[in-house]
């Protein structure tokens, strides 16, 4: 790791001067990402904001069907909460099979959106669950934010405070992790919602990262069953491929995915 | 530099650091503590877990300035009185180890598995919570072997504990 300098956060106005202070700062906040990424010499940022003991920035609160959670609320937390169990339960799913135990006490929901690695699990769920990103300077609905591989609506210095969602009628979360670093090679998010419209949202397979797949909405919009996505066949033409799998196998795997999704929605 | 002050295993230390200083080498170098592996670096193996606040993570994959003001625990924390710990235990009887060197992360994901179960642990929970830790010599069997004794063992001293 090239030499940084860390800085202890203690409120979002205090974590957003101290960014802005230097242009090579970096927000800190699970680090479950960021250091590895340190470690490898892939990033060096000059100075890193822990966002750790920001308490403006972490804890969950469910409202009749409206979930807030605040961008230093970890994996573990959200697995784990009662709330969110019964609010949107696909969720919590989500949230229980990121990395493993160790990485779930540190990761938090807002250093993982912000990363937006192309096979992560939260970019999938927030995009169908038509999630609210909230930021320090303004609200960014998931379709807007979500830009690309490792790429976001943020702009410079801008920071995550929380994440908005109003809770579905249905969903369903379905992954298809690598065996070795059990990142998504292939992971489908379904969730209905209260108007009728059905959201679909894929991660680990676009080679744009995180997409949606509108002919899937459709068909389940009129029938939310496994069997309504038979007869549809996912393009292969914009998905990735390497040595994990084809970007033919990652079609299939959208659909099977999909429909395991649906199914787990019930 | 980081000046650092934490509490490891019940004992209040501090020490000088650079900021990019992971916390494993802070308790390796500066500690002395070197119960505490580094298998990977690349923050999968799991060999370098201790608690931190009570929870699980990996040390490689925290700067020591992180943890600042923290409550630690490392393998070295958890026997008492020169008894080992009932997963440490655990562990020696049903010969959960081969060359030893993911065994100090092994064990405390068994101890924090353990308590956020409550002891009620089966197998399949047990291979699923190991998932961020990485043993290249013995296998899993007698791992899981270990962490299902421990776990009720624990449970039946919880359970006589609150009687």
């Amino acid at each position: 790791m090239y030499a940084t300098n860390y800085h202890r956060a203690s409120s979002v106005e205090d974590a957003v001067k101290l960014a802005s202070a230097n242009d090579e700062a970096k927000y800190l906040s699970g680090g479950q990402t960021l250091l590895p990424t340190m470690k490898q010499r892939l990033a060096a940022p000059s100075d890193l904001v822990d966002l750790r003991h920001v308490s403006d920035l972490k804890g969950i609160s469910v409202s009749g069907g409206s979930i807030r959670i605040g961008a230093a609320t970890t994996h573990a937390e959200v697995a784990n909460s009662a709330e969110i169990a019964s609010a949107c339960p696909a969720l919590a799913h989500l949230a229980a099979h990121i990395g493993d135990p160790h990485v779930r006490h540190m990761g938090t929901i807002g250093g993982s959106i912000a990363n937006n690695d192309p096979a992560a699990d939260y970019p999938a769920g927030l995009m169908a669950l038509n999630a609210t990103i909230v930021t320090n300077k303004r609200s960014i609905g998931a379709d807007d934010f979500f830009t690309g591989m490792f790429d976001t609506a943020l702009e410079d210095g801008e920071l995550i405070v929380a994440v908005e969602i109003t809770a579905p009628l249905k969903s369903g979360y379905a992954k298809f992790p690598n065996p070795a670093s059990r990142y998504a090679m292939t992971g489908v998010f379904v969730a209905k919602h209260g108007d009728g419209s059905v959201r679909v949202a894929v991660t680990g397979a676009g080679s744009g990262g995180v997409f949606r797949q509108s002919d899937m909405e459709q068909a389940l919009a009129s029938n939310f069953s496994a069997g309504a996505l038979d007869g549809i066949t996912v393009d292969d033409s914009d998905l990735m491929s390497d040595i994990h799998a084809s970007s033919a196998y990652r079609a299939n795997l959208v659909k099977v995915m999909a429909k395991r999704a649906v199914t787990a929605a019930g | 530099m980081a000046n650092v002050s934490m509490t490891v295993n019940g004992r209040a230390v501090s020490g000088q650091c650079e900021d990019r200083t992971l916390l494993v080498q802070f308790i390796r170098e500066n500690l002395g503590l070197t119960g505490t592996h580094v298998g990977c670096d690349t923050s999968q193996c799991g060999a370098c877990v201790v608690h931190v606040d009570g929870k699980a993570v990996k040390s490689c994959t925290m700067l020591a300035a992180q943890a600042d003001g923290s409550e630690v625990v490392t393998i070295e924390g958890l026997s008492s009185g020169g008894e080992l710990h009932p997963v440490q235990a655990a562990f020696r009887e049903h010969h959960g180890l081969q060359c030893g060197f993911c065994t100090p992360g092994m064990i405390m994901s068994a101890v924090d598995m353990i308590q956020r179960h409550d002891g009620q642990l089966d197998e399949k929970t047990v291979r699923q919570e190991l998932e961020g830790n990485i043993c290249r010599c013995t296998g899993y069997h007698n791992i899981v072997k270990a962490v299902l004794d421990a776990a009720s063992k624990m449970g039946e001293g919880a359970k006589v504990a609150a009687e």
